[in-house]
C-alpha cells in the first residue's frame, strides 16, 4: 500500500525497505530489528502517548508492542498493509486494551480535554518529517465536520469505544457509528490513501 | 444487527472502538465479505497516517532495553497457510462478494417495507424486490462495473455502480440524514444537463443498495434531491449529491 503524497513521516526508509527488514527480523536477525526499532518506535510511543497520556505506562506499552514486533514478526501479512500499519495497529489496540482494563478506576477526564485533538509537542527532537505530516493530517482533518473530526479523534487518539463517544457527544449510536466510517473515508481520501 | 448494519463498522473498527463481543460479530462477518475487507485495509492506511501524526521519541534508553530484552524472547513461527482451496470464481471476482453483501441489505428493505402491505400487495411486492435485488446483484457483479463515489448531503457519502453492458446503474449511501416526513430522498439520471427520474431512496436511505430506475442510456452522470413524497418529475431543489459516471 502506497500513500499518494510523499513518504509518510517516521519511516526513513520506504516501506518496502522496512519489509525486507522486517522478513529479516522473522528469521531471528537482530541488527535487523534495531533497524525496525528506529523507524517505527517514534510512531508507537507518540500513538501509545496519546492515548494513555502518563509518560511511565506509555514507556512500558511502547516496550511491549515492539517486542511482541520481534516476537510475531513472522506472522505480518503484507497483503494486509504497510509494517507501519501493522505496527500501528498493534500499538493502538495495546494502548486501548490498557486503558479499557484501568478505566473502572480512572476518574473520567474533563470534556474539553478530551475533546483537544493532535497534541502540541514542543520536544525540540521533533522531526521535521512529524511536522510536515502532522501539517498534512491537521489539514484533512479540518476537510471533516465537526461532528465526524470529533468522533474519530475521540476514537483514535483517546482511546474510546463508539458508545462513550455517543455518550460524550450525545448523539445516537448509529450516527457515531457511521461517521467514524465517513469521517476517515473523507480522511482517506483526502490524504490519497490507496491500499 | 443487519448485514448493512455490520457493513458501516468498518470505521469503528479500524478504530478498535467496538466493545469485544460486536467486535468479534463483526469479524466473522468480515471473513466473508471481500468488499469489506478492502474497505478495512483502506481506512487502516489512513488511520496509521493519524498515527504518525503524533509522532514523538521515545526516551532514549528505551533502545537498549528492547534490543536487550528481545535476546530473551522466543519468536513465533510463521502460520502456514491451509491447505489452498480453488475457489477460482470467487478469487477472481470480488464484486460477488460486494454483491452478497449488498443483496442482502436490500432483501432487508424489502422486508421492512412488505409490513406495511397488506397480504395480497406483498407477495407482489416481495417478487418486485426479489427481481429488483437480483437485478442490482446482476449490476454489481457485472464484469464491466465501475464505481464511483462522492459527497451526499454534507455528512454521507454515496456510492454508485455502472455496468455499460447491462445499461443499469445502482447507487448506495452510507446513511443520510432522517428527513422529515412527507419528503423523500429522490435518485436522477443526468443527461447532459437534462434530469431524468430515477427512482426513490425508501427507507429514507439507510445504508441500502437501490438499483436506479431505468436504464443509464448514455447519461453522463446523477444526482440526488430532496423531493415532496412520491417523488416529482423534475427536480425541485438544488441536488443535495451529484456524481459524473465514470468513463
Amino acid at each position: 500500500m502506497r500513500a499518494a503524497e510523499s513518504s509518510p513521516a517516521g519511516a526513513p526508509s520506504p516501506d518496502g525497505d522496512l519489509e525486507a527488514r522486517l522478513t529479516e527480523v522473522a528469521r531471528g536477525d537482530q541488527a535487523a530489528f534495531a533497524v525496525v526499532y528506529d523507524a517505527v518506535s517514534g510512531p508507537v510511543f507518540g500513538l501509545v502517548r496519546s492515548v494513555l497520556r502518563d509518560p511511565a505506562q506509555s514507556e512500558e506499552v511502547t516496550q511491549e508492542v515492539l517486542v511482541e514486533l520481534w516476537r510475531t514478526a513472522a506472522r505480518f501479512r503484507p497483503d494486509r498493509g504497510s509494517v507501519m500499519t501493522w505496527v500501528l495497529t498493534l500499538a493502538h489496540r495495546r494502548a486501548v486494551d490498557r486503558v479499557r482494563s484501568a478505566e473502572a478506576s480512572a476518574a473520567r477526564e474533563h470534556k474539553a480535554a478530551l475533546l483537544d485533538q493532535l497534541p502540541a509537542y514542543d520536544e525540540v527532537t521533533e522531526q521535521v518529517e512529524t511536522r510536515l505530516e502532522q501539517q498534512r493530517v491537521r489539514r484533512c482533518l479540518r476537510t471533516l465536520t465537526g461532528l465526524q473530526r470529533e468522533a474519530v479523534a475521540l476514537a483514535y487518539y483517546r482511546g474510546l469505544t463508539y458508545r462513550e463517544v455517543a455518550q460524550l457527544l450525545t448523539v445516537p449510536l448509529g450516527t457515531v457509528k457511521t461517521r467514524l466510517r465517513d469521517g476517515l473515508i473523507r480522511l482517506r481520501d483526502c490524504l490519497g490513501v490507496s491500499a | 444487527m443487519s448485514t448493512a448494519d455490520l457493513h458501516t463498522c468498518t470505521g469503528a473498527y479500524v478504530l478498535h472502538a467496538l466493545p469485544a463481543a460486536e467486535r468479534d460479530r463483526f469479524e466473522g462477518h468480515l471473513a466473508d465479505c471481500e468488499a469489506c475487507a478492502q474497505e478495512v485495509k483502506e481506512l487502516a492506511a489512513t488511520a496509521q497516517r493519524l498515527g504518525l501524526a503524533v509522532a514523538a521519541p521515545p526516551p532514549a534508553e528505551l533502545r537498549a532495553r528492547v534490543l536487550q530484552q528481545i535476546t530473551t524472547v522466543r519468536q513465533e513461527p510463521p502460520r502456514l497457510p491451509a491447505r489452498a482451496r480453488v475457489r477460482a470464481w470467487t478469487r477472481s471476482a470480488p464484486r460477488l462478494a460486494l454483491a452478497a453483501c449488498l443483496a442482502a441489505a436490500v432483501a432487508l428493505g424489502g422486508v421492512a417495507v412488505w409490513q406495511h402491505q397488506s397480504a395480497e400487495d406483498a407477495r407482489d411486492r416481495a417478487r418486485r424486490v426479489e427481481q429488483q435485488a437480483a437485478e442490482l446483484t446482476a449490476v454489481l457483479a457485472a464484469p464491466d462495473a465501475k464505481t464511483v463515489t462522492g459527497p451526499v448531503g454534507g455528512d454521507s457519502t454515496g456510492t454508485v455502480v455502472v455496468s455499460e453492458e447491462r445499461n443499469r446503474a445502482a447507487f448506495l449511501a452510507s446513511s443520510l440524514p432522517d428527513l422529515p416526513a412527507g419528503k423523500t430522498y429522490q435518485l436522477w439520471f443526468d443527461d447532459k444537463g437534462t434530469m431524468r427520474p430515477a427512482g426513490l431512496v425508501a427507507g429514507g436511505g439507510r445504508n441500502e443498495a437501490v438499483l436506479m430506475d431505468g436504464p443509464v442510456d448514455g447519461a453522463s452522470g446523477m444526482g440526488v434531491t430532496v423531493e415532496p413524497e412520491g417523488g416529482s418529475p423534475r427536480p425541485t431543489t438544488e441536488p443535495i449529491g451529484q456524481m459524473a459516471f465514470p468513463t
